[in-house]
C-alpha cells in the first residue's frame, strides 16, 4: 500500500521548509535482551496477550526505572549492532535462526511500531536464508510469517503487516526479472526502509488531519496512539489553538501518559475518567482515537472503551475520526465484539477480586463503521466504506 | 371472445395508478376507433404504406345501440389484455382467433360506436404514453387518419358476447389509448399479422385475448411489415426477448409472443402494479409443446429438455439452472456446424440467443444466468478467427467447462470456507429457504465438529425449507422448522443469520427469494448479523431501490390453493372474481442496511463494496 500513499502532502510540506525529521534515528538494531527477559517475565504462557503486554510496557506510566532501562537499551545499541553481525554469521553456523524471537527483541523498542518490528523480523528471515532461488524464499518467508502469525494472534498489525509483506513479495513484478540476488537485496532494503515508511504514514495522516482541527476546538481522545499524538503535535505546531480530553484509559491508564506528553507541548488537557465520556462529551467537538487494526468492514479494533465512544459520539452527533496508518488494515471482518481472537490483559482493582467474581479481560473492542465518521490513513482520508475497497485491491 | 377474458375490463379501473401501471385494459375503446380499420390481420398486411382511408358512414355511426357498444368494448378489452404501454404497437399484433370472429364484428365496428359518441372528448382527455397521469392534452390527427384505415380492417372484427360493462369507464379509457396510440404512431411496429397466422392452429386450442387492430400507423407502415411468413433466422435473433421486457408494453410482448415456441397462456387477474411483469398459467403448455416438438427445427433438444425443466420447475435454484443451462449449450456446441456462408461466431451467437429466448420463454432469466450468457457469448465473440471449427468447439467447450467449475464450484467452495470461520460453538444459525451454498457451509460446519443448531425457517408456497431440512436432520444436524410467521418470536435466539442470494447489485441490494428481505429486517431488528452467501458471478452491476421493476411472477394458484387441508378452498375459484388478484411475487430486494457482510469467492466484504468488485471482476470475468 505504501506506493499508493498520499506523501503528497509530505511533499508539500518540504517546499514549505519544513524539514522533515530523520527516520533513520530510529535504531535498526534489535534492543539489548535484558529488557527481553523482564518482559518474558511478564508474558507467562498463560491466556495473556503478548501484544497488550508490550503495549502496557510501552505505554504505561512511565517509571523511573523503566526510563533507566531504556535508557541502558539506547546505550548499547551500538555495540549490539556488532553482535547483530556476528549472529548472523553464526545462524549459518549451526544456532537455529527463530523469527519469533528475533520479532520479540524488536518488539521491545518502545518507539518501534509492531508492523515494523514484524517486517524486520521477515527481513532477518531473508537475511539468513539460504535459498537460491525466489521460490524458496517465498516458501521460507511464508512458514516464518505464519509462525509468526500463530505466534501472536492478538496483534492485528502484525498479522496485517506479515501479509502485507508477503504480498509485496509475491506480488511485485519486478522482482520476477531480477535475478535472485538483486531481488533479494530489493527486499532486505525494502523491509529496512519499513521504518521509515511508518514514521512517514505517521506524518502525512498529521498532515492531513490538520484540516479538520479548528481553532478553539475541543478534541476528545481515548488510549495512547503514536499517530493521534503525532496529529496533535503537529497541530499544536501549527499554533491551532485546541483543548484536549483524555480520558484516563483504564487498565494500563494510557490517557495518562498521552496527557503527559501533551502537557509537554503547552497543549490544554483534561484529564477524564473513562466513564466520564458521555458527561463530558457535549462540550466536546470532535473525537480522534487510534486504531489497533482496521478491518474489512471499515470499523476499528482498538483499545477497550473506544466502541462506547463511539456510540456516545454518534448519538450526539459528534464526528469520530481514526486515525491509522495503512498498514493496519488486516483481512478480518468480525460480526460483532465476541467475533475476534480474545486479547485478555490483567486487570489490577486494586483491592483483591474474590475468586467466585469474574472479570472481564478483554483488551480491545471493535467498532463497527457506521460510528466511525472519517479515517485519517496515509491513503488519504477515507470514508470507512472504501477501506473493504482498498483490501480488495491489494490482496485479490 | 372468450368470456373468461372479460372481466378484465373491470379490473382494471379500480385499481389505484401507482408507478408502473399501465394501460392494458384500457385500450379497448381505442380499439373501437381503430377498430374499423383492417381488423384481420391478412387485411391488415396487405395495406400499402400510404393509405386512403375508406370513408366512414355516418349511418354505421348512428346504428350503433349502446349495448353494443359495451360488449364491444368488452371484447375490445380481453383481446387487448396483454397489456402496453403502447397502443399502436400493439395493433398488428393480432392473434388467430381474433381472425376468426372478425366477420361478425364488422357491423358493430362499421359504427364505431366509441367514436362517434366520444369525438368531442378526444381533444380534451389522453393519457400520456407513460400513463403516470392521467389528464393532458392531445393532438387529434393522426388519431383521425388512423381511424379512417381502421375500418377496414374491423369489418372482420368480432364480438359476439355482450357483457355488461362499464361502458363509460371503458370508452374514456379507449380514448386515451387511442390518443397513445396516436402518441406512439411514430414507431412503427415491424411486426407482421401473418408471423400470428402461422401460430393460429396452435394457439386456437385455448382461447387467447386477440385484438384485431391494425397498427394505427398505416401511412408511415413499411413494406418490411407485410408478409413474413416464417421469421428469418434474423428476425429470431432480432426479437429475443429482452431479459427485462416489460410485458405490460403489448406490442413487445406480442412480437415475443409470434416468435416464440412455448405459447404460454398468460394468467388472469393480474394484480396492476406488477403488470409489466410476464404471469402465466402453469400447465398448459406441456402438450402444447409436445404438439409442436417436431416442427421446432432449431430447437436443440437439450436446449429443449432444460427448458420444460424450467417450465415445470424441476430445475430451480440459481446455481441449477444456471450449470443446467450451460451444459445445454455444451451439447448444442457439440453438435453444432458451421452452415455454409456463415462464420461460426456470428451463426453461433444468433444461435445461443435464439435458444435464451426459448429459456426465457420458459421462465424468465436469472440474473447469474444472463451473466453465463454474456461470458459465453463473449468467449464466442474473442474465439480467433484463425482456429478451425473443431478447435474452437473443443475451447467453447472447454470455456464453459472451466465457468462451471471456478465461478460455481469452487467459487461456493470458498465461499463456505470463509463462512465457516464464522460458526463458533454453540451458534443459533438462522437461514431461511433452501440455498445451495448455505447448505454446503451448515454440513460442512457440521463435518467440522462444531456445535450449533440450525433454524430452518421456510414459507408457503414453496416450502423449500423442507428439502434443506430433510438433509440436514439425514446429516445429523439439530434443527427448528418454523415457518416465516414466526420469525420474530425464533430470532431472539439466534446469534447468526445465513441467507443465499439471487443476486447482488451494486449498491450492496441483495435480491433473493421472496420473504429473505422480511428475514433480514427482523433479524436487523434484533441487532443479528445477517451474512448473505453469494458467488461473485451472481454480481450484477444494476441499481435497483425496489422489487417491483424487475421481478418475476410465480403462478398464482400457488398462494391460492392449500395442499393437503380440504377446508380451506376459499379461493378455489378465485378467478372469477373480478375484484380479486392474486400476487405471488419470487423475489424482493433487501436494503444493503441489513446486510452485515457478504461473502463472495472473493471473500468476505462489506456490501458497499459490490461495486469494487463487479468493477474489478467484471472483465475477468466476461473475458475468463
Amino acid at each position: 500500500m505504501w506506493y499508493r500513499s498520499a506523501s503528497f502532502v509530505l511533499d508539500r510540506q518540504r517546499v514549505r521548509n519544513d524539514p522533515v525529521p530523520n527516520p533513520d534515528t530510529l535504531s535498526i538494531s534489535p534492543p539489548p535482551s535484558s529488557m527481553a527477559d523482564t518482559l518474558q517475565n511478564l508474558n507467562p504462557k498463560t491466556n495473556v496477550s503478548a501484544y497488550y503486554q508490550t503495549r502496557a510496557a510501552h505505554h504505561g506510566v512511565v517509571t523511573s526505572d523503566w526510563l533507566a532501562q531504556a535508557q541502558a537499551a539506547v546505550g548499547r545499541s551500538s555495540e549490539d549492532e556488532g553482535m547483530l553481525r556476528e549472529s548472523d554469521v553464526g545462524v549459518a553456523g549451526g544456532k537455529a535462526f527463530s523469527v519469533i524471537d528475533e520479532f520479540n527483541s524488536w518488539r521491545k523498542q518502545p518507539d518501534l511500531a509492531e508492523a515494523v518490528a514484524a517486517i524486520r523480523a521477515l527481513a532477518a528471515v531473508i537475511r539468513n536464508s539460504q535459498a537460491t532461488t525466489m521460490m524458496e524464499l517465498e516458501i521460507e518467508l511464508k512458514r516464518a510469517s505464519d509462525s509468526l502469525k500463530s505466534s501472536d494472534t492478538t496483534s492485528i498489525s502484525l498479522t496485517a503487516s506479515c501479509d502485507l509483506f508477503m504480498r509485496y513479495v509475491t506480488r511485485t513484478s519486478a522482482l520476477e526479472y531480477e535475478d535472485f540476488n538483486s531481488a533479494r537485496s530489493r527486499l532486505i532494503e525494502r523491509s529496512e526502509k519499513f521504518g521509515e515508511i511508518s514514521y512517514k504514514a505517521r506524518r502525512i495522516i498529521a498532515m492531513l488531519s490538520q484540516d479538520f482541527i479548528f481553532d478553539g476546538c475541543t478534541i476528545l481522545v481515548h488510549g495512547f496512539s503514536r499517530v493521534v499524538l503525532e496529529v496533535l503535535k503537529t497541530a499544536a505546531q501549527n499554533k491551532k489553538l485546541f483543548r484536549v480530553l483524555c480520558t484516563e484509559g483504564r487498565p494500563d491508564r494510557t490517557g495518562l501518559r498521552l496527557s503527559n506528553e501533551l502537557a509537554k507541548l503547552d497543549v490544554p488537557v483534561k484529564l477524564l475518567i473513562d466513564s466520564a465520556v458521555a458527561y463530558s462529551m457535549d462540550e466536546v467537538d470532535m473525537v480522534f482515537v487510534g486504531a489497533d487494526g482496521v478491518v474489512e468492514s471499515g470499523g476499528i479494533i482498538n483499545m477497550m472503551g473506544t466502541y462506547q465512544i463511539a456510540l456516545v459520539a454518534h448519538s450526539m452527533n459528534k464526528p469520530v475520526y481514526v486515525a491509522a496508518e495503512s498498514y493496519k488494515f488486516a483481512r478480518l471482518y468480525p460480526l460483532d465484539q465476541k467475533d475476534m481472537a480474545p486479547a485478555p490483559r490483567p486487570i489490577d482493582f486494586g483491592v483483591p477480586i474474590p475468586d467466585k467474581v469474574e472479570v472481564e479481560t478483554s483488551a480491545r473492542d471493535y467498532t463497527p463503521p457506521q460510528y466511525l465518521t472519517l479515517l485519517f490513513t496515509d491513503l488519504g482520508v477515507l470514508t470507512p466504506s472504501v477501506v473493504s475497497d482498498e483490501l480488495i485491491q491489494l490482496y485479490m | 371472445m372468450d368470456p373468461r377474458r372479460a372481466p378484465r375490463s373491470v379490473i382494471d379501473p379500480k385499481v389505484r395508478r401507482v408507478g408502473f401501471f399501465t394501460g392494458t385494459g384500457q385500450m379497448l375503446p381505442s380499439s373501437a376507433p381503430f377498430a374499423d380499420l383492417s381488423s384481420s390481420p391478412s387485411v391488415g398486411k396487405s395495406l400499402s404504406p400510404v393509405m386512403i382511408p375508406p370513408p366512414r358512414h355516418p349511418s354505421d355511426t348512428l346504428s350503433s345501440s349502446p349495448v353494443r357498444r359495451s360488449s364491444m368494448a368488452a371484447a375490445a378489452v380481453d383481446s387487448l389484455a396483454v397489456g402496453s404501454y403502447n397502443a399502436s404497437e400493439l395493433l398488428p399484433g393480432t392473434s388467430p382467433s381474433g381472425r376468426a370472429r372478425n366477420p361478425e364484428l364488422s357491423d358493430d365496428l362499421g359504427a364505431s360506436p366509441g367514436r362517434s359518441k366520444r369525438s368531442p372528448a378526444f381533444a380534451s382527455s389522453s393519457v400520456p404514453a407513460s400513463g403516470l397521469t392521467t389528464v393532458s392534452v392531445v393532438n387529434l390527427h393522426p388519431e383521425k387518419a388512423v381511424s379512417a384505415s381502421v375500418e377496414v380492417q374491423l369489418d372482420r372484427t368480432t364480438t359476439s358476447k355482450s357483457l355488461k360493462e362499464r361502458t363509460s369507464k371503458a370508452e374514456r379509457r379507449a380514448l386515451q389509448e387511442a390518443q397513445r396510440a396516436a402518441k406512439a404512431k411514430g414507431s412503427k411496429a415491424p411486426t407482421t399479422a401473418s408471423g400470428v397466422v402461422t401460430s393460429a392452429n396452435v394457439k386456437s386450442a385455448k382461447p387467447s385475448k386477440i385484438v384485431s387492430q391494425k397498427n394505427d400507423s398505416g401511412p408511415v407502415a413499411t413494406p418490411e411489415k407485410k408478409g413474413i411468413d416464417r421469421p428469418s433466422e434474423k428476425d429470431r435473433k432480432k426479437d429475443v426477448p429482452h431479459p427485462r421486457m416489460q410485458y405490460d408494453d403489448t406490442s413487445r410482448v406480442e412480437k415475443a409472443k409470434k416468435r416464440a415456441v412455448v405459447k404460454q397462456t398468460e394468467a388472469r387477474n393480474r394484480v396492476e402494479l406488477f403488470r409489466h411483469l410476464p404471469q402465466y398459467e402453469l400447465g398448459t403448455q406441456l402438450p402444447d409443446l409436445e404438439a409442436k416438438f417436431f416442427q421446432l427445427e432449431p430447437m436443440h433438444p437439450a436446449v429443449c429438455k432444460v427448458g420444460l425443466q424450467y417450465l415445470s420447475g424441476d430445475i430451480c435454484g440459481g446455481n441449477a439452472r444456471c450449470v443446467a443451462m450451460l451444459q445445454a449449450f455444451q451439447e448444442v456446441i457439440k453438435d453444432y456446424s458451421t452452415p455454409s456462408e456463415k462464420t461460426l461466431s456470428r451463426d453461433l451467437t444468433a444461435k445461443v440467443s435464439c435458444y435464451v429466448s426459448f429459456f426465457i420463454q420458459c421462465r424468465p432469466l436469472s440474473i447469474s444466468m444472463g451473466n453465463a450468457i454474456r461470458f459465453l457469448k463473449n468467449s464466442i465473440a474473442k474465439l480467433p478467427l484463425t482456429l478451425s471449427e473443431s478447435e474452437s468447439k473443443a475451447s467453447l467447450h472447454l470455456d464453459i467447462e472451466r465457468f462451471i467449475n471456478e465461478k460455481i464450484i469452487l467459487a461456493d467452495k470458498v465461499i463456505v470456507k470463509h463462512a465457516v470461520t464464522k460458526i463458533n460453538d454453540g451458534d443459533v444459525l438462522l437461514t431461511y429457504g433452501l440455498s445451495s451454498a448455505v447448505e454446503m457451509l451448515l454440513l460442512h460446519a457440521h463435518e467440522l465438529g462444531k456445535q450449533f443448531r440450525v433454524v430452518v425457517v421456510d414459507s408457503r408456497p414453496k416450502l423449500e425449507g423442507k428439502l434443506l431440512l430433510r438433509r440436514l436432520v439425514g446429516r445429523g444436524l439439530s434443527c427448528t422448522y418454523t415457518h416465516i410467521n414466526a420469525v420474530s418470536y425464533i430470532m431472539h435466539e439466534v446469534t447468526r443469520v445465513f441467507l443465499g442470494a439471487a443476486s447482488v447489485l451494486t449498491n450492496g441490494t441483495v435480491f433473493s427469494r421472496v420473504g429473505t428481505a422480511s428475514i433480514a429486517m427482523v433479524a436487523d431488528a434484533f441487532r443479528v448479523p445477517v451474512l448473505v452467501c453469494c458467488e461473485a458471478y451472481k454480481f450484477h452491476e444494476r441499481v435497483q431501490l425496489d422489487s417491483i421493476c424487475s421481478n418475476e411472477l410465480g403462478d398464482p394458484d400457488a398462494i391460492s390453493k392449500v395442499y393437503g387441508s380440504r377446508d380451506i378452498n376459499v379461493l378455489d375459484h378465485w378467478a372469477n372474481s373480478e375484484n380479486l388478484q392474486l400476487l405471488n411475487l419470487m423475489y424482493d430486494a433487501m436494503p444493503s442496511d441489513y446486510v452485515s457482510m457478504i461473502i463472495t469467492d472473493y471473500g468476505m466484504v462489506p456490501s458497499t463494496s459490490v461495486p469494487v468488485i463487479v468493477r474489478e471482476y467484471r472483465g475477468e470475468h466476461i473475458w475468463m
